[in-house]
């Protein structure tokens, strides 16, 4: 009470602590320092994302050939469209939260819950397509073999050189193997779900058919260059990518194998991968799903506790919180908040779907 | 904060930023599945021209987010560069060095081993 009474007679004066430091209140300036803090942490994980990749830069898995799936559009490859509209939506609800913010300004409750309610609809669709997006990825589309080093070998249609799925061409053979559950075996030991075909089943359907080649997580380098290379290692890797590959010219690409050393290459398979993990990816390089799960994940687990967040502001305006306390700055705080969400994803999209 | 006549001004400026943004997010995604032939082959500082160009888009619809949508063009200089340039200086120091520790290791994979793939 004292306390309450001793700011009021010292609003004003500035050097007795009512003056506003930089113009702004102290929960907007602490406000903009958690987003600052925030960026470095999401900096981090970019540019961790960057080291791997740079380190595995001839293996990486090419975006537009992961991310092919479109609500409603089954079987039709539409490269990054989703994402884009993804990135529109929350662009847009960023864009009736700013609105929100501006006819907080001029008091409109009514124009404040509106927006608010839109941006908060917006937030909730894109966390749906992210989840959506996690769920192609994890669940897969093709299926591959993995090699005893790590490498993913995918099939390819020699014909169109499109890739073709395990469940194409591959016959299960009949197994006694069946999956470990806690309840009929020991119940602290559990085993994730058995691949539909084991390694054998599909070297042996692939043996069958001629028309398959394999495709690895390669990345045919430009050849002219690496010809002309003055490293030895760079001479020989050219040699040998003209000799084994069907396209040692498509530069950018992935490598794909004539059929001898595809027959070759399919021996060395220890392991089916349907679908992405932490441990096993099949559309190549590990890394690549570990930092897809954990950079969209947090920045999924973001857009959640803004919406959240949202629907409490949302609430308070309602209720005519803000109307009664004079000013609608709390909309604006949370604004920020929507808004570095958007600024992140920005980023990632750029990183994950374009670069 | 300030008055009415400054904030019918904002509403028309907000349209017009989201405009930029639709606009660059479209000019980037037809980039990404065009992938002009010449912008992939040819590198500047290590990196394809392409990305450079995605990386410069997306610098500039990051300026606009925050420079419109987050009001840091209404806040005092003292303010906005306090937490600006510590991005501006942290960001590019910690990509350089890892980056360059990443091509580094990506070189001695390559070169300094007889196989990778086993």
């Amino acid at each position: 009470m004292e306390a309450t009474a001793q700011a009021t007679t010292l609003e004003g004066s500035v050097w007795g602590g009512g003056n506003k430091p930089m113009g702004a209140s102290y929960g907007k300036i602490m406000m903009w320092y958690f987003i600052l803090s925030d960026a470095l942490t999401f900096s981090g994980f970019l540019a961790a994302y960057g080291f791997s990749r740079y380190k595995s830069i001839e293996s990486w898995p090419i975006a537009d050939e992961v991310f092919t799936h479109f609500p409603f559009l089954h079987g039709v490859a539409a490269p990054m469209y989703y994402v884009a509209l993804m990135t529109f939506i929350l662009i847009f609800s960023s864009v009736t939260m700013v609105l929100a913010v501006d006819a907080g300004h001029q008091m409109k409750k009514n124009k404040v819950a509106i927006y608010m309610f839109l941006t908060i609809i917006g937030g909730l669709i894109f966390v749906g397509s992210q989840a959506w997006e996690w769920k192609n990825f994890i669940k897969g589309e093709h299926g591959a073999i993995e090699t005893k080093g790590g490498q993913i070998l995918q099939f390819v249609n020699a014909k169109t050189g499109k890739q073709i799925s395990l469940t194409d061409f591959a016959a299960a053979s009949h197994t006694e193997r069946a999956q470990h559950t806690k309840n009929n075996g020991l119940w602290f030991v559990s085993e994730g779900t058995l691949p539909t075909f084991t390694v054998a089943d599909v070297q042996k359907s692939y043996a069958n058919r001629s028309d398959i080649l394999i495709r690895t997580q390669e990345i045919i380098p430009n050849l002219t260059k690496l010809k002309e290379s003055p490293r030895e290692k760079d001479r020989l890797e050219a040699e040998r990518l003209q000799t084994q590959l069907v396209n040692p010219d498509a530069f950018g690409h992935k490598a794909i194998y004539k059929r001898e050393f595809s027959d070759q290459r399919i021996q060395s398979g220890v392991a089916v991968v349907e679908g992405a993990n932490l441990i096993h990816n099949e559309y190549g390089n590990r890394l690549f799903a570990d930092f897809f799960f954990f950079i969209t994940g947090f920045h999924g687990f973001h857009v959640f506790s803004g919406v959240v967040i949202n629907i409490i502001i949302f609430f308070n305006v309602i209720l005519g919180t803000y109307e009664r306390r004079g000013h609608y700055e709390m909309v604006e705080k949370v604004g920020l908040y929507w808004h570095f969400v958007d600024l992140v994803w920005v980023f990632v999209f750029t990183f994950f779907y374009l670069v | 904060m300030s008055h009415e006549t400054a904030h019918q001004s904002h509403v028309k400026r907000i349209w017009m930023v989201f405009a930029i943004l639709t606009v660059v997010t479209i000019v980037e995604v037809a980039f990404g599945i065009i992938k002009p032939r010449f912008l992939v082959e040819n590198f500047f500082i290590g990196m394809k021209i392409l990305n450079w160009i995605f990386i410069i888009l997306t610098l500039y619809k990051a300026h606009y987010i925050a420079w419109a949508f987050m009001h840091l063009e209404d806040e005092t200089p003292g303010y906005r560069w306090s937490i600006v340039t510590p991005l501006l200086i942290l960001v590019p120091f910690l990509l350089f060095i890892l980056l360059l520790e990443g091509d580094y290791v990506h070189d001695v994979y390559r070169y300094g081993f007889m196989k990778m793939d086993f």
